[in-house]
């Protein structure tokens, strides 16, 4: 990635920065940078404001049908951004069922699209969070005379206040380098910095240009994650995690307006795409229902214009997930732990911020700077005799790398929601830090591992971006096999693409409910 | 406030735990053992050669049928669209990521040459009928050798659904100046040419059409007559075109001369749209030996089979375009409801016209129309 930056910033073999002022001279380019801040931020907003009465009601009611429902509401987050581009248009552009609202090819179609991805997020992360804090500093504002509310901002609020910076900062991350669904939606006039940047690598090969911008990129990452710390820092604090099964609550008539706001988001910003992918998925050209879609993806591949066959990529997709998910994790727990730790030291302190920042950074790089810097870069790298950059390994790698900032982040706020003093009186008992480690962080560490994991698999699962610009040998993933499909005008491979997306949702929601399952299951170890 | 753990407990999670951590090892391992293993030993390498090309070929069959047919050891790669493809092999210049390269089309064909990427080279059993369509070598002493050896062809045109037009009373349109005309207000999909390849080639159409100074304003006019401007192709013929699947409403998409070859009826009689073949510009997919290749002999043989009858007369059915080898047989199909724009017919501009002059035709849109 450095060098690819590096090579646009040198001419003939000399530092030559001059492509810095001539950039930022542009007007576009201030426009490209003010887009993207304006549509993070706002979907930022957005997903916050609708995730937490999200997490509310799938971590802290019970009703049947629950474990599904945080199933469906991944299907999102691994969907191919190809076919959520063409699934919101068919949704709100011309002769879809929302054209009257006037939304197609708009900022609010583009805002919306990325909550569509983000609300799910922040769910997960602050939800895993809520779902076992401790009711009675609730209850007991409660029986000094708190309404709800009342009690609900001073008591519940700060005490999430972590997780949801946490959430927050994630989805700014995600949002400001979105690449498919703004390229798709968004068009020129929406354009963000990375679809500018792949615009300018990909079209144009003005290597400085992405250079200059892929810096502008950093310092909005840098600038969101210092904020996030910010927050995260001033409202960090040890809570009262519950140690048992906390019993949830049946839905009650008080719960009302927040399951309105829930069954709204679910159904206008989840359902509506999601089922409109499905009855296209569905239909034959001449509108009539039929299963030949689903069938061709089983069927003799040679008919579809792809390489292998859908089931060969379904099973690679698979063991390069299990690969990345497995990196992931033992990468995330190891810097989780780290990052969990508070050191006295002042330069330590310091050097802690950094660290935490730097684990962010892969979802700052964008997926064309990282696919083209690792073609610059892995020929022989390190001296090795092997040529890396047509090596499949690298795939797992980069989505592991997309993957680890969830990771951390799942992991992190129950770290730091532990007692501190916890470990400290284990180790006055004459715990030796292996042993503190063993009885206090990691069993703690366990109930969201399969959380963690699960998001870490689901995301390779459906990883697109990095993937589809490494150079690859013959075999060929699940996402990038339905964005091919999808792409090609082979009669019958658009129908079998959207099945094949249709699948590929479905395989991930899958693993999203085996992975809260795993949750369930060890909760009561405890 | 912790309740005390058993120490079962944390040991069963323990377990668990390091269990998951020794099975990922294993994976990882297992992972960069089958790659090492695929890697060349000095020995084979020899016999193996690499064709790097864009998204849309069949890898797997190619693979097999060019060992069969070269003797060597035929491995493909794939590295992205077109246009992803070419920045590639110029970023990777002297290095190059495979031995023979195939997809890179007229609109980047001369990036390729003007940044030394390709080592000229002519096939022996070259098809008469192409000569043409290659570009030629200017630098070299030998005057018959190809910079780029050209693979296939097609042609970007404007698609209607026949049907539409009929029901609607509405003459069906014919050239550019009928899709900029007020009757047929709001009924055309354009792409982007800063984001799609066909987009691209409209570009060029219409800069040969309308020329450096009158295309910008053809395209104003397009835009004020309510032509939607999609990012791909996808979004345009298979979202937005009457006849593209889905619940399109517009019957006129910019897209390929061989596109109604995939909207026959089932018995085969008929097809339900038609390319406009006034409207079109040429495009031809090059593949060449790369420069620096490790292994240049296995190279030009991959190259002489990329021209050779037996592959070329796969071409429509595999990559949807049309054999360049005037002789090679093509779908009846393809003949009947998709021809090629005859060759005086079609807006075409010179490979090197285009690399000269795209970016400030861009600019020149980007200005004029925000795009």
């Amino acid at each position: 990635m450095l060098s690819l930056v590096a090579t646009g910033f040198v001419a003939d073999g000399r530092f030559d920065p001059s492509g810095i002022p001539e950039v930022f001279g542009q007007d576009r380019t201030w426009r490209v940078i003010g887009q993207t801040v304006l549509q993070a931020g706002c979907a930022t907003v957005l997903s916050v404001l609708l995730g937490l009465p999200a997490a509310y009601v799938l971590y802290r009611l019970e009703f049947p049908g629950r474990a599904l429902l945080r199933g469906f509401l991944t299907i999102p987050f691994v969907l191919p951004t190809v076919v959520v581009g063409v699934a919101f248009s068919a949704l709100l552009g011309v002769g879809g069922p929302l054209e009257g609202l006037g939304l197609d090819r708009s900022f609010v179609g583009v805002v919306a699209a990325l909550a569509f991805f983000n609300v799910t997020v922040v769910a997960r992360t602050v939800g895993g969070f809520w779902a076992r804090l401790d009711d009675r500093s609730v209850m007991a504002a409660r029986v000094l005379g708190a309404g709800a509310i009342r009690a609900w901002c001073s008591v519940t609020l700060p005490a999430l206040r972590p997780a949801i910076a946490s959430a927050g900062a994630l989805v700014f991350l995600f949002s400001s380098t979105s690449f498919g669904v703004v390229l798709i939606l968004g068009g020129r006039e929406f354009a963000n910095v990375e679809t500018e940047i792949y615009r300018l690598t990909v079209q144009f090969l003005d290597l400085r240009g992405a250079a200059v911008l892929s810096l502008a990129q950093f310092a909005i990452v840098g600038a969101a994650l210092a904020v996030s710390a910010r927050l995260r820092a001033s409202g960090e604090r040890a809570v009262e995690l519950g140690a048992e099964p906390r019993r949830e609550q049946r839905p009650g008539l008080r719960d009302l307006p927040v399951c309105l706001v829930f069954g709204a988001t679910v159904l206008l910003l989840h359902a509506l795409p999601i089922a409109a992918l499905l009855a296209r998925s569905l239909r034959t050209s001449d509108g009539a229902w039929t299963l030949e879609h689903y069938a061709a993806l089983v069927d003799d591949a040679s008919t579809l214009p792809i390489e292998g066959s859908v089931p060969a990529a379904i099973w690679l997709s698979l063991r390069i997930a299990a690969v990345a998910a497995a990196l992931a994790m033992i990468l995330g727990m190891i810097i989780a732990l780290v990052l969990s730790r508070r050191p006295r030291s002042r330069v330590l302190q310091r050097g802690m911020h950094l660290f935490d920042g730097l684990v962010m950074l892969p979802l700052g790089v964008s997926a064309v700077t990282l696919g083209f810097g690792l073609l610059l870069t892995m020929h022989r790298p390190l001296g090795i005799g092997i040529d890396l950059r047509t090596s499949i390994v690298l795939i797992p790698i980069a989505q592991a790398l997309v993957a680890l900032p969830l990771v951390v982040r799942t992991l992190l706020p129950v770290l730091r929601g532990i007692d501190q003093r916890l470990r400290i009186a284990a180790s006055s008992l004459g715990a030796d830090p292996l042993t503190v480690l063993r009885t206090i962080d990691l069993p703690m560490l366990g109930r969201s591992a399969g959380l963690a994991l699960g998001f870490a698999f689901a995301v390779s699962l459906g990883e697109f971006g990095a993937t589809s610009f490494l150079v690859r040998p013959g075999e060929q993933t699940l996402p990038v096999v339905v964005a091919e499909l999808i792409g090609h005008q082979a009669p019958g491979s658009y129908g079998a693409g959207l099945a094949g997306a249709v699948l590929l949702g479905a395989l991930a929601a899958g693993v999203m409910l085996l992975a809260d399952r795993l949750r369930t299951d060890q909760r009561g170890e405890f | 406030m912790m309740h005390p753990h058993t120490p079962g407990a944390s040991r069963s999670t323990r377990r668990r735990i390091v269990g998951a951590l020794t099975s990922a090892t294993v994976l990882g391992l297992a992972l960069a053992g089958c790659a090492t293993g695929e890697g060349p030993s000095d020995e084979a390498a020899s016999k193996r050669v690499t064709l790097v090309v864009h998204d849309s070929f069949p890898n797997d069959a190619f693979a097999e049928a060019a060992s069969a047919a070269t003797g060597y050891e035929v491995e493909v790669v794939s590295a992205g669209d077109g246009g992803e493809l070419t920045n590639k092999l110029v970023l990777t210049k002297g290095a190059p990521i495979a031995d023979a390269f195939f997809g890179v089309d007229t609109i980047f064909a001369s990036r390729l040459v003007d940044n030394d990427v390709v080592e000229p080279y002519r096939p022996e059993a070259f098809p008469e009928s192409a000569v043409d369509l290659a570009i030629a070598d200017t630098d070299s002493d030998t005057t018959d050798a190809f910079s780029l050896t050209p693979v296939d062809r097609g042609a970007t045109c404007f698609n209607i659904d026949t049907a539409w037009f009929a029901e609607q009373g509405l003459a069906e349109p014919t050239g550019f100046e009928d899709l900029a005309d007020p009757a047929y207000r709001d009924l055309t999909v354009i792409l982007d040419p800063t984001a799609s390849s066909t987009g691209a080639s409209l570009l060029v159409g219409t800069v040969a059409a309308f020329g450096e100074d009158g295309f910008a304003d053809y395209w104003q006019r397009l835009v004020d007559n309510g032509a939607r401007i999609e990012q791909g192709w996808t979004e345009a013929y298979n979202g937005q075109f009457t006849q593209g699947g889905g619940d399109g409403t517009k019957p006129i998409v910019l897209s390929y001369s061989s596109s109604p070859a995939f909207t026959v009826s089932d018995d085969g009689a008929a097809t339900s749209t038609r390319a406009l073949l006034d409207t079109c510009s040429s495009q031809v997919e090059y593949a060449g030996v790369l420069a620096g290749a490790a292994n240049p002999e296995g190279a030009r043989a991959v190259v002489d089979y990329l021209v050779s009858r037996e592959f070329q007369e796969t071409i429509p059915d595999t990559m949807y375009m049309y054999p360049v080898d005037a002789e090679a047989q093509i779908p009846e199909a393809w003949s009947t409801f998709a021809p090629l724009p005859d060759p005086g017919a079609a807006h075409d501009l010179p490979a090197a016209e285009i690399e000269a002059g795209r970016e400030g035709w861009l600019r020149t849109l980007s200005e004029q129309i925000g795009l």
